[in-house]
């Protein structure tokens, strides 16, 4: 209420002639909301900032449907932007009104999802990736190949999440193939019953990874790189690996909903959003990889998302994960449900 | 999985269902058997059900093996404050929280833990005891949070016992082991079988023991369960599960029950 408060109050003595009230429907305590970054487009704008949170994508779709005009800015993963997309539910970018666009990383803009329907629908913002860790005390140079979890020396040390569709992804990296378009199931499943005996036991949230890690019970396994980053700063001896297999990538954009009546005060968000000056000072707080190349060189030398992600010969062999369809994903559940139940 | 609130709306989720699968809001509701159906003719399940069945069967094996002794002691050969402080002790883990018990168990159990540490402190030669992640973990943290409910059971059918009954069997020239066989153990079957049944049941649809002790072997029924609720989002079949581990429970108690009449007769 205060920021609100304060932020109107400012609006009065912005220099803008225009000022909108813009509404921002995104995850809770993900970047947009945050309170300095508010206040500072307020007084570098005029316009105020509102937010709406979802707690599923689901939900947001579900908020797009039945609340015509009521958002202007929209946090999409790309793999629901097709379905938002097809659904008319967002706009095309104009990129002439999103300056800052020109610092994004080529790759990302050209991003299949986020071009649904042969236009770009949704500016890339952050992006992360689904890859593994190992213990430094174990590996003193870290592994180049995924191979190092069926290594037979470390039966019993090794760990991947308890989630059917990351499974079968990673088991497709190793297996050489299109985690978006898996032709061999069969190669996916004998992989996947290969490592099994390896697995010490399934972990599900950072906590648990974090406790089984620092106890020596693990010496490989997967994660996400937010979260790696999360568990170096606090002094774990872990190093995040990007194989040479590849890894899975998930990238976030941000949209504007065609029913939007305040489109230039939403450009003038999004551009702010993608801007270096936010990022730097978000990352120091904890913040998924930036999609801003001009962003990420300004990070400090040693910050994680510009050593291990900012890397250009890592982007390239991230594997954007795609929409999955509802078939899809029950065979994979089925399929791990069954490796599982043969333990 | 066993508590009474939960079932009428086990019932209602397994059978009825909305049309787009999620359990929210104001949807469509449809009359279907179809998860009934699906629940029925997965072998993954019937493996996971088998799986866990035989769990609940070992870890009352071992409650009853260690419950008896123990309220044996407590009940006929420690009087007065020192019977007192013992069943403190006995009562005192439930008083705290189950996931507290299972966590330290997790610490003692892991390799380098403390088990291990205080077993190669004494050995002579190098012994690796990492017991985590094992049916043997799960078996140990199962049969620690239960062992209680078969203590406390058998304590009070054996401290019914009319000391005047043995008394005469000694009079008559019977031996211990012969007063405990024919005498003792009859008397304190009703209190045995209440204390087994109070462990077999919850322990057939425990998951959170398994998932944090067993790891990979760690997969029950119970997480099945658990996974449909929390993870996937479809209630309709994880109720459908739960009713059908209801059934089967109830089946082998009923099953059972001959052979439970005639011993508590």
């Amino acid at each position: 209420m205060k920021t609100i408060l304060m932020t109107t109050a400012l609006a009065f003595v912005a220099p803008m002639a225009l000022a909108d009230e813009i509404r921002v429907l995104n995850w809770q305590g993900y970047g947009t909301d945050l309170d300095w970054a508010i206040a500072a487009f307020t007084e570098a704008t005029g316009h105020t900032v509102v937010h709406e949170y979802f707690t599923s994508e689901q939900e947001m779709l579900t908020k797009l449907r039945t609340n015509p005009g009521a958002y202007d800015v929209v946090l999409i993963n790309s793999a629901f932007t097709p379905q938002a997309q097809s659904e008319g539910l967002i706009g095309p970018i104009d990129a002439a009104k999103v300056p800052n666009l020109a610092d994004v990383d080529p790759a990302l803009v050209a991003n299949e999802d986020l071009n649904a329907g042969g236009a770009l629908h949704g500016v890339p913002w952050t992006w992360g990736l689904t890859s593994f860790a190992v213990n430094t005390g174990d590996f003193p140079e870290a592994p180049t190949s995924v191979s190092v979890f069926w290594d037979p020396a470390l039966k019993g040390r090794v760990s991947i999440r308890d989630d059917a569709l990351e499974a079968v992804q990673f088991a497709a990296l190793a297996t050489g193939q299109n985690i978006n378009n898996i032709t061999d199931m069969e190669a996916v499943k004998a992989k996947l019953t290969e490592l099994m005996p390896q697995i010490a036991a399934f972990w599900s949230a950072e906590t648990d990874w974090n406790q089984n890690m620092a106890a020596g019970q693990f010496a490989v396994a997967t994660y996400w790189s937010g979260s790696a980053a999360r568990s170096m700063s606090e002094g774990l001896p872990v190093a995040f690996v990007v194989p040479e297999e590849g890894a899975i990538g998930w990238l976030d954009g941000l949209s504007i909903p065609a029913s939007s009546t305040k489109q230039d005060a939403a450009y003038a968000f999004i551009d702010w959003m993608i801007a270096p000056d936010f990022y730097v000072k978000w990352e120091a707080e904890g913040a998924p990889a930036t999609s801003n190349t001009a962003a990420a060189a300004a990070l400090p030398e040693d910050s994680f998302n510009r050593k291990v992600l900012g890397d250009p010969a890592t982007v390239a062999r991230v594997q954007f994960m795609r929409p999955v369809p509802d078939d899809v994903r029950e065979s994979y559940l089925a399929l791990w449900q069954e490796l599982k139940a043969a333990q | 999985m066993a508590d009474g609130g939960g079932v009428p709306a086990a019932v209602g989720h397994g059978v009825l269902q909305p049309a787009d699968g999620c359990a929210f809001g104001d949807r469509e509701w449809a009359f279907t058997f179809a998860n009934y159906a699906q629940a029925l003719t997965n072998p993954t399940y019937a493996t996971l059900l088998w799986k866990s069945l035989k769990l609940a069967f070992w870890v009352t094996v071992w409650c009853v093996i260690l419950g008896f002794p123990c309220a044996y002691i407590l009940a006929r050969m420690i009087k007065g404050r020192a019977r007192e402080v013992l069943f403190l002790l006995v009562i005192l883990p439930f008083w705290s929280n189950a996931l507290v018990r299972v966590f330290s168990w997790a610490i003692v159990l892991r390799g380098n833990g403390v088990l291990d540490r205080a077993v190669n402190a004494i050995s002579p030669w190098e012994v690796d005891l990492n017991l985590m992640f094992s049916d043997t973990a799960m078996v140990i943290g199962l049969v620690h949070s239960y062992l209680p409910y078969v203590i406390l059971t058998t304590y009070l059918s054996l401290q019914a016992i009319d000391d005047t009954v043995i008394e005469a069997a000694r009079s008559l020239g019977a031996r211990f082991p012969r007063i405990l066989w024919r005498l003792i153990l009859p008397l304190a079957m009703p209190g045995l079988i209440a204390g087994a049944v109070l462990v077999f049941v919850p322990v057939v649809g425990s998951f959170m023991e398994p998932r944090l002790l067993g790891g990979r072997v760690g997969t029950t029924y119970g997480t099945l369960i658990e996974d449909q609720f929390v993870a996937v989002f479809n209630w309709p079949l994880g109720a459908a599960l739960s009713f059908i581990l209801l059934a089967v429970v109830l089946v082998i108690l009923a099953a059972a029950s001959p052979a439970l009449r005639k011993a508590t007769s």
